[in-house]
């Protein structure tokens, strides 16, 4: 493990194989550095958002210009992005979200639990797959999997990463 | 105030083939669909409050055509935000024109918050895009029929319209086939 690349810089990697060309977010902790990274990248178009729904337009239009997007945000998001789903649904947009979960595990703020509890089911009725990963040796080749088959079955997906996880990782120092 | 089917027909009459438009859901589709259903027109039946949102990723994905998102004050208050996150992008290839009367017409004429008084072109304007018009007459159509065929600069602009609502003109409603053709033409315009 200690010789791996951070599983942000593996997201990163698997974004840029998979020819993802704008990157929407709401600023995150848990995604502070790919956020970053997208940022830093001349190849990728980071569009800072104010509600997560946005990106979903965003990521139609993206499609609709000929290029992949990817949408970054946290299980609280979820919820703001509910009907405009309906804009993938429909017309059937392949579509790549990577969700950081807060409200599952050592959650200080009870604020943040009802979307957290609420993000499978409501991915789940709206049409999206979900991945979720655990375990940072996970994260690439999980998301590597969503991409496939976002983008070759023209399908709504997002990789869930687990607090667990992203709390290991990153917040605690 | 102006008709909104003239109008319209006024800001495509000249239209250059390389301008895409994405018309909000309920009036602005039809008014599009009124002029002939078109490949280059991504007509939304919903998604909203996204339209602009649409049209912004379109622009950021394909610098080498020109979008105009033609959508209704309801659409746009409901998006408000994108208003901030295209302030911020401001793509040289994105026109966001709302056909403002006031009205909420897919659901009975309810009056919208233009109607009280809030004032999207301050709101844009505001939010950083420089490129802003107020249209209520012929003249400001013809001016915006212009700047939207050479469009250079993020614009926005208001066109003022009566609250009527003109024969319903359904284009497809099939998302599949709306998307495919229209990235199909997106894609051939080079």
């Amino acid at each position: 493990m200690e010789n791996q690349i951070g599983w942000p810089d593996q997201l990163f990697d698997v974004l840029k194989g998979a020819d993802i060309r704008q990157v929407g977010y709401v600023p995150d902790a848990g995604h502070a550095r790919l956020i970053a990274r997208c940022k830093a990248d001349n190849g990728i178009r980071d569009v800072v958002l104010s509600t997560e729904e946005e990106g979903i337009a965003l990521a139609a239009g993206a499609w609709l210009g000929g290029q992949r997007s990817a949408l970054l945000m946290q299980s609280s998001g979820v919820g703001n992005c509910i009907n405009m789903l309906s804009l993938i649904s429909a017309c059937r947009f392949p579509f790549l979200a990577i969700i950081t979960m807060r409200g599952e595990w050592a959650e200080f703020n009870p604020w943040q639990v009802p979307m957290s509890q609420a993000v499978e089911p409501v991915l789940a009725a709206t049409g999206v797959k979900t991945y979720r990963v655990d375990s940072a040796d996970d994260v690439a080749d999980t998301a590597q999997a969503a991409a496939d088959l976002a983008f070759g079955g023209d399908l709504a997906v997002a990789v869930l990463l687990s607090q667990k996880m992203i709390g290991r990782k990153v917040w605690v120092k | 105030m102006l008709d909104r089917r003239k109008a319209i027909a006024t800001l495509m009459a000249n239209r250059p083939k390389d301008l895409f438009v994405v018309p909000g859901l309920g009036s602005c589709t039809y008014d599009m669909a009124s002029l002939g259903e078109k490949d280059q027109d991504f007509y939304l039946w919903g998604a909203m409050g996204g339209a602009a949102m649409i049209g912004l990723g379109l622009a950021l994905a394909k610098p080498s055509v020109k979008v105009a998102v033609i959508t209704g004050d309801g659409e746009m208050l409901m998006g408000m935000g994108s208003l901030a996150t295209i302030g911020v992008q401001r793509p040289a290839n994105l026109a966001i024109v709302v056909f403002d009367n006031q009205h909420y017409g897919e659901t009975g004429m309810q009056p919208s918050h233009t109607d009280s008084g809030v004032d999207l072109v301050g709101v844009a304007r505001a939010c950083g895009i420089r490129q802003v018009y107020e249209v209520d007459d012929e003249a400001g159509l013809q001016t915006l029929a212009g700047e939207l065929a050479g469009l250079k600069e993020t614009l926005f602009a208001r066109v003022r319209i009566a609250a009527d609502e003109p024969t319903r003109v359904l284009p497809s409603k099939d998302g599949v086939e709306l998307k495919l053709r229209f990235r199909k033409a997106v894609a051939a315009a080079g």
